[in-house]
């Protein structure tokens, strides 16, 4: 478990820390989509050079960035591999009907340095936004849709409260499976079928607990006057401030380079 | 009774409507007064849990009307109005625990009210400081123990301003220290800021502490006063095998043996008054 760290948060008190959620969640939109229209070597540095700055700028070890990156290494290398073989123009190397051009292995680099750097942005993303701070980020960015008679309030209640129950019923977990170890159940040997089959009596006690766990919380919710919509207020309010301001000046600079660049690439 | 908060009136009350002979309640009254702090014990199915249920309009009953301060539990415009009055705590805190930060969980219900939000920040900072868990507000919950979970829960009803604080055996799976937290927290409410209390505990210390104690079985009261006079009748407890306080029983079994001892001994310290003075009797004999 402990070795995933994709999607976790780690909380320092950095410039990125502070932000807007919804400042952090655009930019990270943002920076995808810069990344993706990159089409030569200057702007992938360049997006590189402000991705690593942010990464600097997060006071998170650069350790646990390698952690999520190395998760996606085998997807890049495969991706990468493949690519070498696609490009066009000049063979530099030929094999029967495998050629490899200056193109391909172009491509195939572009396309790792692409993976890599998506990777960062959306662990940057995770890592420095608290899963409250992100579900109310979102729940104010897609607030528009409640026009659309989509409840949008609903929808990050219950985002909120799935968050809240993770470690609830992690521990659960760990106690039932205690529990059957404890009567003999053998969970760590056998072929597939049959450690599937082990599971069987940790999940069917597993959700009986999870509804009943959820018929508690709605009493105790309906308790407390939640009626849910729109005439709730929040108590913490977000508040675009000046950094945030920066920040979107900073990547709409960013965008607009990265498409002249493309232009002027054209030319060359 | 003078000021009367709530008023239950000949109400009858069955889970299964169709099948009238399985009643929970059947005729049952009971007023409490403004300010009270009423322990309700009794065996599991009783109607302990019920009542709580009824009182804040979660269960209707079939016949009978319940009043909370003046209010119907049957009119459904009033429901709103009613639970803002009447909090409900439960007995297990992980599942009325809503959100992941613990002030933020506070601030669920003045949130579901509509507050704004200063009137919001400023509600869950004295909820939290009245249940002395100011200094926890910005941890998870899953990280505290259970008396302290279980005060969060608590201050998640006080962050709303009610009269009234109904808890569901809020100390059953609390251990010794957390049950002590939680119940030091009920009884300042109650003192301090003349909430009125009801507490509906298996825990017979628990309920000595109360100002008033009713001993529900099967729906009706079979005894309802001061602990002390409720306590003193441990005949009646044993008939329907519901304990007493320790040192209760312990006066009530060396009486059993002979030795002249007062009834109505709610705590160790009266029962040991008792003691010696017995002894200082017997010697002078």
């Amino acid at each position: 478990m402990t070795n995933i760290t994709f999607g976790q948060y780690f909380p320092t008190n950095s410039i990125i820390h502070r932000l807007d959620p919804r400042t952090k969640i655009l930019s990270a939109i943002g920076c995808i989509i810069t990344i993706f229209l990159c089409k030569n070597a200057v702007n992938l540095a360049l997006m590189s050079a402000f991705v690593l700055t942010s990464i600097k700028l997060s006071d998170i070890s650069v350790k646990i960035y390698l952690k999520s990156l190395k998760m996606v290494l085998f997807v890049v290398i495969v991706t990468s591999v493949l690519n070498v073989f696609y490009g066009q123009g000049e063979p530099i190397f030929q094999l029967g009907f495998m050629c490899i051009t200056l193109d391909g292995i172009k491509n195939s680099i572009y396309i790792a340095v692409r993976i890599f750097l998506l990777i960062l942005v959306s662990s940057l993303l995770t890592f420095t936004t608290s899963p409250t701070d992100l579900t109310d980020g979102l729940g104010q960015l897609l607030k528009f849709l409640y026009k659309f008679k989509i409840n949008v309030y609903d929808l990050a209640m219950m985002m909120s409260i799935a968050l809240r129950f993770i470690p609830t019923l992690l521990e659960e977990t760990t106690k039932i499976t205690n529990a059957q170890k404890a009567r003999g159940a053998d969970l760590e040997s056998g072929n597939l079928k049959q450690r599937i089959k082990a599971l069987i009596p940790i999940l069917v006690p597993l959700f009986v607990s999870a509804f009943r766990r959820a018929y508690d919380l709605a009493v105790a919710m309906e308790c407390r006057c939640y009626i849910g919509g729109k005439t709730r207020t929040r108590m913490k309010i977000l508040k675009f401030k000046p950094a945030d301001m920066w920040t979107f000046v900073v990547l709409i600079l960013l965008f607009s380079l990265v498409l002249t660049a493309n232009l002027v690439g054209i030319f060359w | 009774m003078p000021n009367t908060f709530i008023d239950i009136q000949n109400i009858s009350f069955s889970y299964d409507e169709d099948n009238s002979s399985d009643k929970i309640f059947d005729n049952f009254s009971l007023k409490i007064a403004k300010g009270d702090f009423i322990a309700l014990i009794g065996h599991n199915g009783c109607g302990k849990s019920t009542l709580s249920k009824l009182l804040n309009g979660l269960y209707l009953p079939q016949t009978g009307n319940i009043f909370v301060d003046g209010m119907d539990t049957k009119d459904d415009n009033l429901k709103y109005e009613i639970r803002k009055k009447l909090g409900l705590v439960f007995q297990n805190p992980d599942n009325q625990i809503v959100a992941s930060v613990v002030e933020e969980d506070v601030a669920f219900g003045p949130e579901n009210l509509g507050l704004d939000p200063l009137e919001i920040r400023k509600r869950v900072d004295y909820a939290l400081k009245t249940v002395d868990m100011y200094e926890h507000r910005l941890k998870a919950p899953y990280n505290l123990s259970g008396g302290q979970k279980q005060r969060v829960a608590i201050a998640g009803i006080i962050a709303m301003q009610p009269d009234c604080i109904v808890l569901d055996e809020p100390t059953s799976m609390l251990d010794p220290k957390g049950c002590n937290e939680v119940m030091n927290t009920i009884i300042n409410l109650n003192k301090t800021f003349n909430i009125t209390v009801i507490l509906i505990t298996h825990n017979m210390k628990e309920a000595a502490l109360a100002k008033r104690v009713i001993v529900l079985d099967k729906g009706r009261i079979i005894s309802d006063g001061k602990p002390r006079e409720v306590f003193s009748n441990v005949d009646l407890l044993k008939k329907f095998s519901l304990s007493v306080p320790q040192a209760t029983e312990l006066a009530y079994l060396l009486k059993g043996y002979g030795f002249n001892l007062p009834d109505g001994i709610l705590d160790e310290y009266e029962c040991a008054v008792a003691v010696s003075q017995m002894l200082e009797d017997l010697k002078c004999r």
